[in-house]
């Protein structure tokens, strides 16, 4: 069992409010990534449920219990570190184990976990290799086993594939949400990579200035975002904003159409004409920045390849049913 | 950068400092071995004499060789203990945050900056003075009679000035080795369950398994030589309980004005601080392979 709940839990170093009050419900078994620019509060909620800082106010239950006042090893989760945090001095053996070891369990049993550990995540072979040793992706594997072999309520982990290279990363990235399918451990990600996000996440947390500003799947975040931030945030590239004349007769202060969903023709008639400044060719999608003189630059999105060029004038057609509307407060409308 | 060019310009340039050192080195060291051949006595000029290996044999056969070579091992030791074992502890207390902590850092390192004539002067007739000490006086608050430390603990006492003085360069040390320590692998042994005990143990000590080996190479070179300390308290004495190896070549070269026999001591303290250097590279110096 892994259910965890925030309760308005309050967090401030000092006069600085870091969380300003984050109500939240992390079901059973679930994948929960939070999300969100950097200095937003994403780390410090993630250590607050680990009980490396203690809150200010609020209550965080797990399984039903309040665990505010609950020692970090107490609390039953493991946490996988952004640096990795491996003991230099120990073998990959030796970290996997130590946790076992300071809970007191006997040798045998703790080597028969351990290879269990190592065996599920293919740490075999370097089991008695030190740390400096291996690989990236290896050490990452030892952190990750070093979670896996104390069992658990929930695994936090805090940015750990910002190190590794691109490749390495969308590898991971599969690696960690099959293992956690497979455990059926519920787990908080934190990342600042929306498509970390989106791929590896049941459900979403957007935080931004100490608040969390959306809590859904990721396709609701994308279909229906809650307001301007989260809007802007989730999708790559971002999402386009048009104020002024335009959104006024869609009844809004802003409307927000995504590039997938902007049509693009040459010279074509109706929708919004501009020139392409910058056109992005990379074969699957060809990526336009196009400037619509009183919208402002606009991005659109063609899939395959499209010919065009600076200077070419395009007309983009908006999707009516794909048109987000946003109020004075930036606050999403909803027909 | 590995041009011919660069190369020979590299070396060129080098050389007049390479041969400026080698000099200053060859010199010396010439002059002790040929002097250590000699008969030579400053109170009896113009009488020196080709005699061989005679002065090493009389060094090597003095009484006072094996004491003062027991003394020099005991005083290293003990000191390296003293300051490791008191360092530990005390880098781990400035590594807290408290308010003031600066001043305290300062004053913590301050008795390494004192010069050893000085310190070891206040140790004698401030600290340790059977009659006007401060330690005579706590001894008298409590009833107890005065303790004459340089007649009844003479070693010891030395063994304590030196480890005040050398307490600092190794916290120095085992703080900035404490404060690179990785904050997060901490927390993950906190994470894992440590108790603080047990992550002292097992995570800070490793960490600061390097660091204890530098201390222990440079105290060892520097106590191997201690010399002031001994000079100004005890002069070597009662009898021969204070006198290590560089206190002997000493009182052999302007005591007793035998140069010869001086001579061949310093050259036998050469090979002795090689052989410790051998043994110490040997037991912790795999500490410094990375």
């Amino acid at each position: 069992m892994g259910q965890i709940t925030l309760q308005g839990v309050q967090k401030s170093f000092g006069p600085v409010h870091i969380i300003k009050g984050a109500d939240l419900e992390i079901a059973d078994g679930s994948f929960v990534v939070f999300v969100g620019p950097s200095g937003c509060g994403k780390t410090t909620l993630l250590r607050l449920i680990a009980g490396l800082e203690d809150v200010t106010g609020g209550a965080i239950l797990i399984d039903g219990r309040n665990v505010v006042d609950v020692p970090p090893a107490k609390r039953g989760l493991s946490m996988v570190f952004q640096s990795y945090a491996l003991y230099p001095h120990m073998s990959v053996r030796g970290n996997i184990a130590f946790g076992l070891k300071m809970a007191g369990i006997a040798k045998d049993e703790i080597n028969r976990k351990v290879e269990a550990a190592a065996a599920t995540l293919n740490l075999t072979p370097y089991l008695d290799r030190k740390p400096r040793e291996l690989s990236g992706g290896q050490r990452q594997r030892v952190a990750i086993g070093r979670a896996i072999v104390r069992e658990p309520k929930a695994f936090l982990f805090d940015e750990p594939l910002s190190n590794l290279d691109a490749a390495l990363r969308v590898q991971m990235r599969l690696e960690v949400t099959r293992l956690q399918k497979q455990l059926g451990t519920t787990a908080i990600y934190v990342t600042h990579d929306q498509v970390e996000a989106m791929t590896m996440a049941d459900k979403i947390v957007v935080l931004n200035g100490g608040k969390i500003e959306q809590y859904g799947s990721p396709l609701e975040l994308y279909e229906k975002p809650n307001n301007l931030f989260v809007a802007g945030f989730i999708g790559s590239p971002k999402m386009n904003f048009v104020t002024g004349e335009l959104a006024k007769q869609q009844g809004a202060t802003t409307i927000g159409v995504r590039p997938e969903h902007l049509k693009v023709e040459r010279n074509g008639q109706g929708g919004w004409h501009g020139t392409v400044s910058v056109a992005e060719h990379l074969g699957s999608d060809t990526f336009l920045y196009v400037d619509a003189g009183p919208l402002g630059m606009l991005t659109a999105r063609y899939v395959g390849e499209l010919d065009l060029h600076p200077g070419d004038k395009v007309s983009l057609i908006p999707d009516p049913a794909r048109i987000h509307r946003f109020d004075d407060s930036g606050k999403s409308i909803r027909a | 950068m590995a041009t011919q060019q660069t190369q020979l310009l590299a070396r060129t340039l080098l050389t007049p400092a390479v041969a400026l050192l080698f000099i200053w080195m060859i010199v010396p060291l010439a002059l002790t071995i040929y002097f250590a051949t000699l008969h030579y006595n400053l109170l009896d000029p113009g009488s020196e004499s080709f005699v061989g290996l005679e002065n090493f044999r009389y060094f090597l056969t003095d009484p006072a060789f094996l004491a003062s070579l027991q003394n020099t091992l005991v005083l290293v030791g003990s000191v390296l203990a003293i300051t490791i074992i008191l360092g530990v502890p005390l880098a781990l207390l400035l590594d807290q945050q408290v308010v003031g902590l600066s001043i305290v850092r300062l004053m913590v390192i301050a008795p390494f900056f004192v010069m050893p004539t000085v310190s070891a002067l206040v140790w004698k007739n401030l600290l340790m003075h059977p009659v006007s000490g401060l330690f005579a006086w706590i001894a008298h608050l409590f009833g107890l009679p005065a303790i004459d430390w340089f007649n009844d603990a003479p070693l010891f006492s030395v063994i304590l000035i030196i480890s005040w003085q050398w307490l600092p360069f190794a916290t120095l040390i085992l703080l900035t080795a404490l404060q690179s320590l990785d904050e997060e692998q901490k927390e993950a042994a906190e994470m894992d369950g440590a108790s603080a005990i047990s992550t002292f143990i097992y995570i800070t000590l490793p960490h600061l398994a390097r660091p204890i080996t530098v201390v222990i190479l440079i105290e060892t070179i520097f106590l191997l030589t201690v010399f002031a300390e001994i000079f100004v308290t005890t002069g070597g004495g009662p009898g021969l309980q204070t006198t290590n190896i560089a206190f002997l070549i000493y009182s052999q070269a302007l005591i007793q004005y035998d140069v010869g026999s001086a001579s061949a001591g310093g050259l036998v303290a050469v090979v002795l601080a090689n052989i410790v250097a051998f043994f110490l590279v040997r037991i912790v110096g795999r500490n410094l392979e990375a």
